[in-house]
């Protein structure tokens, strides 16, 4: 589970969250909504420890991911994250893109990690690429790469910062269908998404975020159907 | 008439290995300087890199003066002075341990361009998947930084291997010091510069070479 405690994040004197509270349980699926500048990234930052945050805690399975003591590095092997830029290795073909950080990070053998690496191909779909080198994947592809590659790792949560924005739009559906594969197989997610149909069809909540702050959550039913907040109601009357 | 005694004498074959043996020499010295160099080099350009306004204060005005003075005046103050402070060093260790310093001046520039070369969103893709900071160091900014920078690097290597003849002026026997004493018995510098020259062609064209093979593999 992921608890969020009132966690503040500035960037300088810019206040970029302003006390957010949230909890993600297992198996659940939210998405965050939201324009851009919102915070939403941002969050995502904060909850695997790539930004340090100035008051409030996040709490990933009982250890606090920004305190003192914590192996940071070990909590990130919980936490996969997928980004807008796909950032594949390019020195390395997608079979060891996917095997570098099994063998390296959690020590095991070659021929294991490569093992795993196969296997994590072939559930996204690049079962027929593992020995390509990621120039010579499209952009669709590349970002299924990166799923697999945060699934190597074993991890009990999935983060996705936007990782359909850079896509060009023909490219967007297969990694969306993988993503929702991901959710169907009860993988704990939490999107940041501007793809609104994805949000609606596959989330169990979807969270909307104005300016810093979480304006709404709740079941897609609601957020898309009946928004209570006047800010909702206006992003979402903008998007459709 | 009592015969005339010539103080020369022409071009032999023996001469070639002569040369052959000097130019070993330069390999050596070359090798020498620049593998440490290289070394030496990488580690400062992470300390530029990292070090920011430290670095700035400390590292980077020596890297400065040892890129800016020029490669001879180096040699022959250090080979003249060090011995007032204790280290009485032959020419040959004397030509490795400038060498290797100027290399690593020049292979500190290389270096941080080649950590700059590796984008913020790359490394910290590479910190999400549990990686250290010396993970991300060690197998995401290497390669990805070094094959960037590669070409630069050559450039050194090739450009201190002939800098390396500067060495001659402390009494080292390398390949131009070798040309010189050939020159003075032969009189022939036209042939034997000539012959020196291809030795460094020689020594230089493999690196090219190999070097433009794996830029090809890379770039695939």
């Amino acid at each position: 589970m992921i608890e969020i405690h009132d966690l503040h994040k500035y960037f300088g004197s810019l206040h970029v969250l302003k006390g957010i509270d949230l909890n993600v349980e297992k198996g659940e699926v939210l998405s965050v909504i939201g324009a851009s500048g919102s915070g939403k990234s941002t969050l995502l930052y904060c909850i695997n420890g790539l930004e340090p945050v100035q008051q409030g805690k996040v709490v990933v399975d009982g250890t606090d991911v920004h305190a003192k003591g914590t192996d940071i590095n070990k909590l990130r092997q919980q936490l996969g994250m997928v980004f807008q830029q796909w950032n594949s290795f390019p020195h390395l073909t997608a079979l060891e893109n996917v095997a570098l950080a099994p063998k390296i990070v959690k020590g095991k053998s070659k021929a294991e990690a490569r093992e795993i690496a196969a296997q994590q191909l072939k559930h996204v779909g690049l079962g027929d690429k593992l020995d390509v080198y990621p120039s010579a994947l499209s952009g669709g592809q590349q970002q299924r790469l990166a799923i697999a590659r945060a699934l190597a790792m074993e991890p009990e949560y999935m983060l996705f910062d936007e990782a359909t924005s850079a896509l060009d739009p023909e490219l967007v559906g297969e990694v969306l269908e993988t993503m929702r594969m991901l959710a169907e197989e009860g993988m704990t997610m939490i999107c940041v998404t501007h793809e609104m149909g994805f949000a609606r069809d596959v989330s169990d909540r979807v969270a909307f975020f104005h300016q810093g702050v979480m304006e709404e959550i709740g079941p897609p039913e609601q957020i898309f159907g009946n928004p209570q907040s006047e800010h909702t109601q206006k992003f979402l009357a903008n998007v459709r | 008439m009592e015969p005339t005694i010539s103080f020369f004498s022409g071009f032999a074959p023996k001469d070639l290995l002569f040369l052959g043996e000097a130019a070993v020499r330069t390999m050596w010295i070359s090798v020498l300087s620049i593998s440490i160099g290289t070394v030496l080099g990488v580690i400062f350009g992470w300390i530029l890199y990292e070090g920011k306004w430290a670095a700035a204060l400390t590292v980077a005005p020596i890297l400065d003066v040892f890129r800016s003075v020029p490669l001879i005046i180096q040699l022959v103050l250090f080979y003249n002075f060090a011995p007032i402070i204790g280290l009485n060093l032959d020419p040959f260790a004397s030509g490795v341990v400038i060498l290797t310093i100027y290399t690593a001046s020049l292979v500190a520039s290389v270096a941080r361009g080649g950590i700059e070369a590796v984008d913020a969103p790359m490394r910290r893709a590479a910190r999400s998947l549990g990686m250290s900071y010396w993970q991300d160091l060690r197998y995401v900014v290497l390669p990805i930084g070094g094959r960037a920078v590669f070409p630069a690097w050559v450039g050194v290597a090739l450009g201190v291997m002939k800098d390396s003849a500067l060495v001659s002026v402390l009494g080292y026997v390398e390949l131009l010091k070798a040309s010189q004493i050939l020159i003075t018995r032969t009189q022939e510098p036209f042939l034997i510069l000539s012959i020196a020259g291809a030795f460094y062609f020689a020594l230089s064209y493999p690196i090219s070479r190999y070097a433009a093979s794996l830029e090809r593999k890379w770039a695939q």
